[in-house]
């Protein structure tokens, strides 16, 4: 495969891109590929590709429409169990949103589901109402004055509104609770229902409450997660269960802008799977910085392979857990050593030269993951660098615009350079942790191609991007070739582990559970 | 407003009649009160001996539970308990978010924590009491305690 070639022409040819792809792909991925070639679209964001093999279905959906998806349901299993819509919207939201188990139970043991969910019977004949009672007195505020307001519902825990009001205001606001509010009764777990909730509170806190419940819905959902994106309030709807994560990675691209993960909420992370997404993240968070120094600055004790750091002295070392005797300089044992003693030129000799294979291997384990987690590391720090960039980006076609008369839709390539390079940094530096867990098998050696493509693509394509502002236009078609490239190169190589991981080809050395 | 009006109430109820072994010490605002509880029967554990409460209540008492927890003095140790830390904390669900019911007052809490005391006949702290006492900044009402045990 001659990529090299490739970056270095103005222009990729399809033909070209055809034999990259062969080796990597069957039959059909090819074909929508060539599709796509087609006068270079995939640059430009309007146009959606038809669906990729690393792609999920999935739908966003708003507030409004959140909560009209709630009513509907409550609507229908409403009709269905013959109870007013506020009842059924607490049985629903007590059977945590799951209707045929909901229709069941209650078909079965009517009375019983009603009163786990808080409901007694007749909550159509008696709606709640504010009575004045002679002769009360409130357990809450001690008040006992003869014109009372007071309330209570089925479960007769009587107090005075303003009281309950306070209580219910207490819960909302404060402790975030909404569809699991419980009676201020000592011991009772009666729920407080919408009709009640309506009586008593103000406007303002009603709209609190309505938004707690909506929260409280996608979250009880399965196939629904809100964005994590701060300040975001759309959720996302995806097919895609935790049972199905081994196999897929189910990127999912939020109305904000925000690309996450629906198995874990975390930042886009495809090709890795969620699992060694976890286990990758722990592992660094553990190791990287230790493991460095560790590298640098010590050896093993070639009996008990404690690590020992040498911080002074002579090259006679006495391991302090093992009292094993050996020299720092040829990890030979200090016996052997004879006379020769603080001035050691026995490399040759074989107990030194088989502890230091044995040290070598140990070590290289440790190399191993250094190697993927700097280059992990980098692309994370990249593509943090590529924020500034992005800044940057647009303060250079503001000039652009200004020294060269270009219009506004002239200039976009820049902006659709670097969006693509901040796309391409967040899918190699997730390669790196994907390919430490990965078995050495020819599939991973072109999966390793495929990484290596991609990246020489992103650095070609960065560091045009760092050239001063009079070159940028002249370079105009190259950066335009060199993001469409960019941008293949990173669905193919998606393409490919996607695949694979969906038919289980990936040899991992570690478990996927 | 709200927590001073009911205070006031409780006060004068206090004030008037307690229950066995419940003495009020200290009611000078409404926002601390202390109290010492003494166990009536004659468990060996806590014979002859008198505790301290501090009472903390915020703006929203009764919605909210006061802060409660016993209090060292010369005179008045703390209780041993395998839901009492040696700083005085209570691990107590009465206490606690989920647990507690605006309709518990002072003489209520007082009560139970009698209780709590009298049934008990283990003389031990919480496992990892040290640690707690040690590194916890938290406010009580702040830390959650997770009610396993519902024995003792």
């Amino acid at each position: 495969m001659d990529s090299d070639d490739e970056f270095n022409s103005s222009q990729v040819s399809d033909d070209d891109f055809m034999e990259d792809s062969d080796a990597v792909l069957d039959e059909d991925s090819d074909f929508e590929m060539e599709e796509n070639d087609v006068g270079f679209e995939s640059q430009d964001k309007d146009i959606k590709p038809t669906k990729q093999a690393y792609e999920v279905d999935f739908t966003v959906y708003n507030p409004t429409q959140i909560q009209s998806h709630q009513e509907k349901q409550i609507d229908e299993v409403s009709s269905i169990l013959g109870q007013p819509p506020e009842s059924t919207a607490i049985l629903l939201r007590h059977a945590r949103w799951n209707k045929e188990r909901l229709i069941d139970q209650y078909m079965e043991k009517t009375e019983e589901t009603l009163e786990s969910a808080g409901l007694g019977q007749d909550a159509v004949a008696h709606p709640p109402k504010i009575e004045k009672i002679k002769g009360f007195v409130c357990d809450i505020c001690c008040d006992d004055s003869p014109d009372l307001d007071t309330f209570a519902m089925k479960c007769g825990h009587r107090f005075c509104s303003d009281c309950y009001k306070q209580y219910l205001f207490t819960k909302i606001k404060e402790e975030g609770e909404s569809a699991r509010i419980r009676c201020p009764g000592d011991g009772c777990n009666r729920i407080v229902d919408f009709k009640s909730l309506d009586l008593l509170v103000s406007s303002d806190l009603r709209d609190r409450y309505q938004e707690l419940l909506t929260r409280l819905y996608v979250d009880d959902k399965e196939n629904l997660r809100w964005c994590p994106a701060p300040n975001c309030v759309y959720a996302v709807q995806c097919g895609v269960r935790d049972k199905d994560l081994p196999r897929t990675v189910p990127t999912v691209h939020c109305d904000c802008g925000h690309f996450f993960c629906f198995g874990c909420t975390l930042n886009d992370h495809q090709p890795a799977p969620c699992s060694l997404v976890k286990k990758w993240m722990k592992k660094c968070e553990d190791d990287s910085e230790t493991a460095n120094w560790i590298s640098a600055n010590t050896k093993e004790c070639p009996k008990c392979h404690s690590t020992i750091e040498k911080n002074g002295g002579c090259n006679h070392m006495t391991c302090r857990k093992c009292r094993n005797e050996f020299c720092w300089m040829c990890m030979g044992v200090w016996s052997e050593h004879g006379t020769s003693w603080y001035n050691c030129n026995r490399f040759e000799e074989k107990s030194g030269s088989e502890a230091r294979d044995a040290q070598a291997k140990s070590r290289a384990s440790l190399e191993r993951y250094l190697h993927y987690y700097n280059r992990y590391a980098n692309h994370e720090q990249s593509a943090k660098l590529d924020k500034d960039i992005y800044l940057k980006t647009e303060k250079k076609m503001t000039q652009l615009q200004n020294s060269t008369g270009m219009s506004w839709i002239e200039v976009q390539y820049l902006d659709a350079a670097s969006q693509a390079l901040q796309q391409c940094r967040q899918t190699l530096k997730w390669t790196y942790a994907f390919a430490y867990y990965l078995a050495r098998n020819n599939l991973t050696e072109i999966f390793e191609d495929n990484q290596k493509d991609l990246e020489m693509a992103v650095e070609n394509l960065s560091e045009m991007f760092e050239k001063p502002t009079d070159q940028l236009q002249g370079l105009k078609v190259d950066m335009m070739d060199k993001t469409s490239y960019c941008n293949k190169r990173r669905v193919i190589l998606l393409n490919d582990t996607a695949e694979n991981l969906k038919s289980g080809n990936w040899e991992f050395n570690t478990s996927l559970a | 407003m709200f927590a001073s009006k009911r205070l006031s109430k409780e006060l004068l109820k206090l004030q008037d009649k307690l229950p066995p072994g419940i003495t009020l010490v200290k009611a000078d605002n409404f926002e601390e009160w202390q109290m010492d509880i003494r166990v009536m029967d004659d468990n060996p554990l806590y014979k002859d001996e008198v505790y301290r409460l501090k009472f903390s209540f915020s703006q929203s008492y009764p919605i909210e539970a006061p802060e409660v927890t016993f209090l060292r003095t010369p005179t008045t140790p703390i209780p041993w308990h395998p839901h009492v830390y040696s700083n005085g904390i209570i691990c107590l669900d009465l206490l606690d978010r989920q647990g507690w019911s605006p309709v518990h007052n002072v003489e209520s809490i007082c009560v139970s924590l009698q209780s709590m005391l009298t049934s008990n006949t283990k003389k031990e702290r919480p496992p990892g009491d040290e640690n707690f006492v040690r590194y916890n900044t938290q406010r009580p009402r702040d830390i959650s305690f997770v009610f396993h045990d519902n024995q003792v």
